[in-house]
């Protein structure tokens, strides 16, 4: 005869605590309370987002705990020169007796921003995974119908450079512009915000390096590193390489994220993602770039663009600082417009290169210019003379 | 993708780095480390055309599990004791996760390889994907479990609570102050690859047994992400210990991160898995057997120890004495006690202690009973109220602690209490290397070598001093833990939630005398009556008696 030892496991017990079950002060107070919704009722994004990274001003009592070396803790609010209602007000002194209580919730206009595209881990994630699939799936799907036979040379030596060199403005942004911001901005909104755009490029340069490495192995003479030389020394890309370098060395975390998503995207991004790449690639033949490119235009335009809106709008119509915050914004537009329409000049001659040719350069300059006085006027602020260069 | 392809895709994917001609990122971020430029491999060789997919896929069974759990009644079987812990783990975890995700760009400009910031680029998404799965845990607790005062209230209450402020150097440790030490071996290097196994791993383990299997679902989602930070700071770490140079600052920031960690991690899951559990079977194991296998010998032994030889100097003392705290002088229990002892400043509820508890934890820890069952004895008669005060105000034979500075977590092993002074103001440490941390460590000049980036210790550090001279009422009410009905305390030191005449209310506690700093009544000595009061001081304990002579 076996005897069986009884294995040493938890066991479960009827213990009744789900909700309702009793009745006693708090007993359906089932909502976080500790900020204000934006809305009626507050959102799951909200929810998830809202409050976690703290601010003195209102809850922190014991203020923040570790330092820099300057002895500034924290998200200092002066790592931007713009400012919220409420920016000015020191922060509350503890000490001896005086309590924890800052000002009210939310303290500061900053707090006020919320991500209209609503993004926390579960929206990013399913998102991403859908464009990575999709993607994945024209290529092969292209691959299977054997179009890429159909390029010609200039075609293939214009996605090999061209195309290729755009993936280096892609990867450098979402790392050392986007990715270094996430840690700047004043609240959990606006970091978690920055790091999604930062995503979105990452992810869409390794799409186009990734797309490559697929012509590679399917076009025959496709010169998988000729990006490489483009974006080192074609003067055509020296611009917007050089625009591109500035835009990660800006100190001011506002100003980035600004004149990258307010000027240098709609000017130089979308004049060569839209007026330029996905209108001529179907006229050579290809019908797949224009899928892979259209993917992060869809990032830009219906998502990183609108979260950027929703930020400076704010602060242009800000109810203390709007004068203070749309001088400013209006200096950017000036010094950065330049720059980018040098740019974008200097790449005119990619138009002329595929044996089909898209529409004017200057028809789509004309364009993506007055895409960009149209995002100018929803921020409230003036179209840069410096436009008409 | 095959393997074969994500490793070519990887390799595509290094062409992506460009030395700038033009203009240099900024530099937002200092460091005293040097690095030289090296071909140290990202370790992760993860690329996102396959990293999205699979975090879909990990988040897909996340949520199903979630919306299983309430549709199977999950809460009929959840232990109380154990989810009241849950407010204050979750209302602290959310930020040191969010930190982690901004810690990242302060190794950019420090550490010269752009293949490691893919990697730390991957690490940043996930942090913000464990930061908001765990509040919407929290969420769902809120929406789902019987008591929801507390959750819904988290943020506000981490952000004001004394215990919620010890916790917040869990993450605050990761964005200031020197690059290096802040987001590579305090973050990485310590926390991430050594007390996330006690938290990700070891504290899910007991939530299950507790009735909750949500918190293993949520949390080994996320621990599956952790092994690949780990190998992030592996990378950085090796970089470092290449230059000679920064062997000094290695000693210096390990030292501190391992000291501060143990202090901070163990303090709260120690008493999450000991004090919060029901599942009092002897066989299963103690926190401080858990500490043995996941910490002393998975993380000291397996990965410290081997980094030895490539000229690291390991905190083997601080290692041995962290164990000797934890094992010979009960270091869990003397925090349960004092998280106890101060319930009313809390937003959570304490289930008293009972006899299966007493059995189990003399079982566990003999000597046990002979230390703490009296005071958890006193615990429990005085914790509905009948005409006395909380048992913080009542003669229970224990004597309330002054705050460690740096730690913040109270000077509760009374022998190792040291106090200096410090920028005028007298301090009181917890231990020798918690002085040391302050004094010594964060400061622009070590052991002579000037540390012009090393970060600074600062805020209101002594929670009660905010406090002093204030009636306990007025102390609940401006932190706001109060509940809807306007008097009802969130905190309660027992479970009974029938009787609204068991439950304490503000009422209660304006009887109470006022509140006073130990720290603000320690500066207003006279040198001798310090050296008298230190004297005395160090003589009390355990359990917080006070010294007999």
């Amino acid at each position: 005869m076996t005897t069986a030892t009884e294995r040493s496991v938890p066991k479960p017990v009827f213990t009744d605590a789900e909700a309702g079950a009793k009745e006693f002060p708090d007993s359906k107070a089932r909502r976080f309370n500790y900020f204000t919704p934006q809305k009626r009722k507050q959102t799951h994004y909200e929810d998830v987002t809202v409050e976690v990274q703290p601010d003195p001003r209102h809850y922190l009592a014991q203020g923040w705990l570790y330092g820099f070396s300057d002895g500034k803790g924290g998200y200092p609010l002066d790592w931007t020169q713009l400012k919220a209602w409420g920016s000015d007000r020191p922060e509350p002194e503890r000490g001896p007796g005086t309590g924890g209580q800052g000002y009210e919730w939310p303290a500061h206009g900053w707090h006020e921003f919320r991500d209209p595209n609503e993004e926390w881990e579960l929206s990013l994630y399913r998102y991403n995974a859908n464009v990575v699939r999709q993607l994945q799936a024209n290529v092969d799907a292209a691959k299977q119908a054997k179009s890429f036979q159909q390029w010609n040379p200039n075609w293939v030596r214009f996605v090999q450079q061209n195309v290729g060199a755009w993936m280096h403005v892609d990867h450098g942004l979402g790392l050392y512009l986007f990715a270094n911001a996430n840690r700047r901005g004043p609240t959990n909104m606006h970091n978690t915000a920055i790091a999604v755009n930062s995503m979105h490029l990452i992810r869409a340069a390794q799409d186009l390096a990734l797309y490559q490495l697929t012509l590679s192995e399917e076009v025959e003479g496709f010169d998988g590193s000729a990006h490489l030389e483009t974006w080192n020394s074609d003067p055509a890309w020296q611009g917007v390489r050089e625009m591109a370098e500035r835009l990660t060395a800006t100190d001011d975390w506002a100003e980035a994220v600004f004149a990258a998503n307010v000027v240098f995207q709609p000017l130089v991004g979308e004049l060569f993602r839209s007026q330029l790449v996905m209108q001529v690639a179907p006229r050579n033949g290809d019908f797949v770039t224009p899928t892979v490119v259209g993917a992060e235009e869809y990032d830009f335009s219906e998502r990183d663009l609108r979260y950027t809106k929703a930020i400076f709008e704010l602060l242009s119509n800000d109810r203390e600082f709007a004068e203070h915050n749309s001088r400013i914004m209006n200096t950017w537009l000036a010094d950065w417009t330049g720059q980018a329409i040098t740019a974008a000049r200097a790449m005119q001659p990619l138009w002329s290169q595929p044996d089909t040719k898209p529409i004017r350069f200057e028809d789509a300059l004309d364009r993506v210019k007055s895409r960009f006085a149209g995002v100018v006027e929803e921020l409230s602020l003036d179209i840069p003379k410096e436009l008409e260069r | 993708m095959s393997r074969q392809s994500v490793a070519k895709a990887h390799q595509k994917i290094q062409e992506l780095a460009w030395e700038p001609m033009y203009h240099q990122p900024v530099s937002h971020y200092g460091t005293d480390y040097t690095f030289r430029k090296a071909q140290k491999k990202d370790p992760l060789k993860q690329v996102l055309r396959s990293y999205f997919p699979m975090q879909e896929e990990k988040d897909h069974r996340v949520y199903g599990a979630s919306d299983g759990a309430i549709r199977g009644n999950m809460f009929r079987q959840v232990q109380e004791r154990w989810l009241e812990w849950q407010k204050l783990f979750l209302s602290i975890i959310p930020l040191p996760e969010i930190s982690a995700a901004r810690a990242m760009p302060l190794l950019f400009r420090n550490v010269p390889n752009p293949e490691l910031h893919n990697g730390q680029a991957i690490q940043m998404i996930d942090e913000v994907r464990h930061s908001t799965i765990q509040q919407n845990l929290k969420r769902l607790y809120m929406n789902n479990y019987i008591d929801p005062a507390g959750f819904n209230s988290s943020l506000r209450n981490f952000q004001n609570d004394y215990c919620g402020t010890i916790g917040r150097q869990f993450a605050e440790g990761f964005i200031t102050g020197d690059a290096i030490t802040a987001a590579s071996i305090y973050l990485t290097i310590v926390a991430e690859t050594a007390f996330t196994n006690t938290l990700f791993v070891a504290m899910p383990a007991e939530a299950a047994a507790n009735g909750d299997y949500l918190l293993p679902t949520v949390f080994h989602s996320v621990q599956s992400d952790e092994s690949r930070h780990i190998s992030n700071g592996y990378a950085t770490l090796l970089m470092a210990l290449a230059d000679e140079g920064n062997h000094q600052l290695l000693e210096r920031d390990l030292r501190y991160a391992w000291w501060n960690n143990h202090r901070v991690v163990d303090a709260a899951i120690g008493t999450f898995i000991e004090y919060g559990t029901k599942d009092r079977r002897k066989d299963r194991e103690s926190y401080a057997e858990m500490w043995r296998r996941w910490i002393y010998d998975d993380y000291y032994r397996s990965y410290l120890v081997p980094l030895e030889k490539y000229g690291l100097t390991i905190p083997h003392d601080l290692i041995e004495e962290s164990w000797n705290q934890i094992w010979h002088k009960g270091y869990v229990h003397e925090v349960a006690q004092f998280f106890a002892t101060g319930w009313l400043a809390n937003y959570w509820r304490i289930d008293p202690m009972t006899d299966k508890d007493f059995e189990w934890f003399e079982h566990k820890y003999p000597g046990w009973y002979d230390r703490y069952g009296k005071w958890w004895e006193n615990y429990n008669r005085l914790s509905t109220p009948n005409g006395h005060h909380p048992i913080v105000a009542e003669d229970v034979d224990y004597q309330y602690p002054h705050r460690c500075w740096t730690c913040m977590v109270p000077c509760l092993v009374r022998e190792d209490m040291v106090m200096a002074e410090v920028d005028g103001q007298w301090r009181t440490y917890c231990h020798e290397a918690c002085r040391w941390t302050d004094v010594e460590a964060f400061r622009p000049v070590y052991q002579g070598r000037n540390t012009p980036n090393m970060g600074q210790l600062i805020g209101a550090r002594e929670w009660e001093t905010l406090y002093h001279g204030w009636n306990w009422a007025d102390v609940v009410q401006d932190m706001g833990f109060v509940r809807d009905d306007g008097k009802t305390m969130v905190a309660q030191p027992h479970l009974n939630l029938d009787d609204p005449k068991k439950m304490w209310t503000l009422d209660h506690l304006r009887r109470m005398p006022n509140l006073q700093s130990p720290n603000v009544l320690l500066n207003q000595m006279s040198d001798a009556e310090r050296a008298a009061f230190h004297a005395n001081y160090i003589k009390g304990g355990p359990a917080g008696r006070p010294a007999k002579d």
